[in-house]
């Protein structure tokens, strides 16, 4: 198939290369870590995107897939001396088959039933990696600090790895494009706004869910490497934090759920504000009960959020911005 | 040659047998008309059939391949099309998006640039073509009967099942798509069709079954039909309004 971007889809890899480059030009260690933790963002939700927006199954414990990335890039990097891409391949594939296997067993529900699973999910893979020796169990992955010896010492490492962030999101974008505008996108599209009809018209839904799953599934598995090399330790009760996913699920539909550019919007826009609200005195224990009340407005006010809403008032932007 | 053969066909649902030994052949190129009350287990007899439902008994071969039991998914790409009684438009995408899924994911697979180009034709042939950008769900009930039928004529199916296409719709809209069913039969699609308009399923069918509580209680021509005593006392009521609706079918025939 012939890939053929747009405008709109260039401005924004564009801008987000251009930002991503910043702390490089300037050497701003500080604004790197800014920029990381946004990138990242942008990372996640535009892949939780694929199941979400474009296929209508909310994964409500999506993290499972950050955190066990990030689990098996740091035991193989930990007790293997595994290379850092060795990692990212080994924790996009955990992620990748952890969606595939649990696409067969519980893309079968629909609804409400299938987001209770996925947050069963990510509780018994908790559960079940604070109970595993080899992952260190309830205490986790401390990473020795030689890991980052051959890439030039660890200042040099956390570059590497933020540059590796900067292409991973540029391709999370990429992937969420390409899918949108594919055939198999019109299929989870289909599947989303009615799937009997959608298997009426011929479309395979099982495998069709399946493969969304897998692909919202493998960008946060590597992500997870990324993040928590650079964390330099890894556990349980942090990796499969529920609240995450719910800060993601925000994000996607703050910024407007089914689009290529509404979850990037949510996730910059959702990571300021929570930059303001951690280092004000007034918000700062509570920056999680803004992020319900968002969601809540949202959901009463804006459903299909920012990009959604401009749609819908001019539609004329539906060509433009996808 | 037949396109299509149902035989023994058996579907119970709980301690209720909504199907009971229905046979049925249909010649290719043939329109055939399902007609029987409320309940009678039509939508099912379709459901059974394109793989919803799978019939406890019985067998249905398709262009001479068995596909009893087969997924819905199946069906539809071995050329098996069908529009839904209550209209399941895909409304958050567009007219053209809706159409062209039918083209990508039916019998043919297209690419996305063929489908696009099925898409314009087969909303130009059904008289939506003015629509192709709005969003199906803001598209008025007539419109989204003729969407259901655009997406399953743009999967180009040997097989076409119409689930009451005509209820809610008035009588000028009825005569366009009566005009739109005759001319799909005249592309070479068998045909079978659902319908309460009885005048209008009359005169399109070659030839008509009628279901009561899930039996066949008849089958011939639409003049057959309209003289069997069993159907007059199950369906039509009144002998009367027998001979009007055979009386206005030829009426159909001469304008």
């Amino acid at each position: 198939m012939k890939f053929r971007g747009s405008p709109g889809l260039w401005l924004i890899l564009a801008v987000l290369l251009g930002a991503g480059l910043i702390p490089a030009l300037t050497n701003n260690a500080a604004l790197r870590e800014g920029l990381f933790i946004i990138l990242l963002s942008i990372t996640l939700a535009s892949s939780l995107n694929i199941i979400l927006g474009y296929t209508g199954y909310i994964s409500f414990g999506h993290v499972v897939f950050f955190g066990l990335g990030g689990y098996v890039g740091l035991y193989l990097i930990n007790s293997f001396n595994l290379l850092i891409w060795f990692a990212l391949l080994a924790g996009g594939l955990a992620a990748g088959l952890l969606a595939y296997l649990l696409g067969k067993a519980i893309l079968r529900l629909r609804g409400a039933f299938f987001a209770l699973a996925t947050i069963g999910v990510n509780e018994a893979m908790r559960a079940f990696i604070s109970n595993f020796p080899p992952f260190g169990g309830s205490t986790g992955i401390a990473l020795n600090f030689k890991v980052y010896q051959p890439y030039g010492g660890a200042t040099q490492a956390l570059w590497l790895d933020y540059g590796i962030l900067v292409a991973l999101t540029l391709a999370a974008i990429l992937l969420s494009y390409a899918i949108k505008t594919s055939k198999f996108g019109l299929g989870l599209m289909s599947i989303r706004e009615d799937e009997d009809a959608a298997e009426v018209m011929g479309i395979d839904t099982p495998n069709y869910k399946t493969w969304a799953y897998v692909l919202s599934a493998i960008l946060p598995g590597i992500a997870g490497v990324l993040f928590y090399f650079k964390n330099s330790s890894i556990e349980p009760s942090d990796a499969f934090n529920l609240n995450s996913s719910i800060e993601l699920l925000v994000m996607v539909m703050l910024g407007g759920s089914g689009t290529v550019l509404g979850p990037v919007l949510g996730a910059a826009g959702y990571e300021i504000l929570r930059g303001f609200l951690l280092t004000s005195r007034l918000f700062k224990n509570i920056q999680l009960t803004v992020s319900g009340i968002i969601l809540l407005l949202i959901i009463l006010f804006i459903p299909a959020g920012a990009v959604g809403w401009l749609h819908r008032r001019f539609p004329a932007l539906r060509k433009v911005i996808l | 040659m037949m396109i299509l053969e149902v035989a023994d066909v058996t579907k119970w649902f709980g301690g209720l047998r909504a199907l009971n030994a229905v046979n049925l052949n249909l010649p290719e190129g043939q329109v055939l008309g399902l007609i029987g009350p409320n309940g009678a287990g039509k939508t099912t007899f379709f459901n059974v059939i394109n793989g919803i439902y799978h019939p406890e008994e019985g067998r249905i071969t398709f262009r001479g391949r068995n596909i009893t039991g087969e997924k819905p998914y199946h069906v539809a790409r071995l050329g098996m099309a069908r529009t839904h009684q209550i209209v399941r438009p895909l409304r958050e995408l567009t007219v053209r998006e809706n159409v062209m899924a039918g083209a990508c994911f039916g019998r043919e697979r297209n690419s996305l640039g063929e489908a696009g180009k099925i898409a314009d034709e087969v909303m130009e042939f059904v008289g939506l073509a003015q629509h192709s950008g709005q969003l199906a769900g803001s598209l008025n009930v007539a419109e989204k009967k003729r969407l259901e039928l655009a997406r399953a004529l743009a999967a180009r199916p040997f097989l076409l099942l119409l689930d009451e296409v005509l209820a809610g719709l008035n009588q000028s809209e009825i005569a366009i798509m009566l005009e739109v069913i005759r001319s799909i039969q005249k592309h070479g699609v068998s045909i079978i069709m659902i319908e309460h308009v009885m005048q209008a399923v009359m005169s399109v069918s070659d030839r008509l079954i009628v279901l009561n509580y899930g039996q066949k209680i008849a089958e011939g021509t639409p003049e057959e039909i309209a003289q069997d005593e069993q159907v007059i006392e199950a369906y039509l009521g009144k002998p009367e309004l027998a001979k009007k609706l055979l009386g206005s079918e030829q009426d159909d025939g001469n304008s």
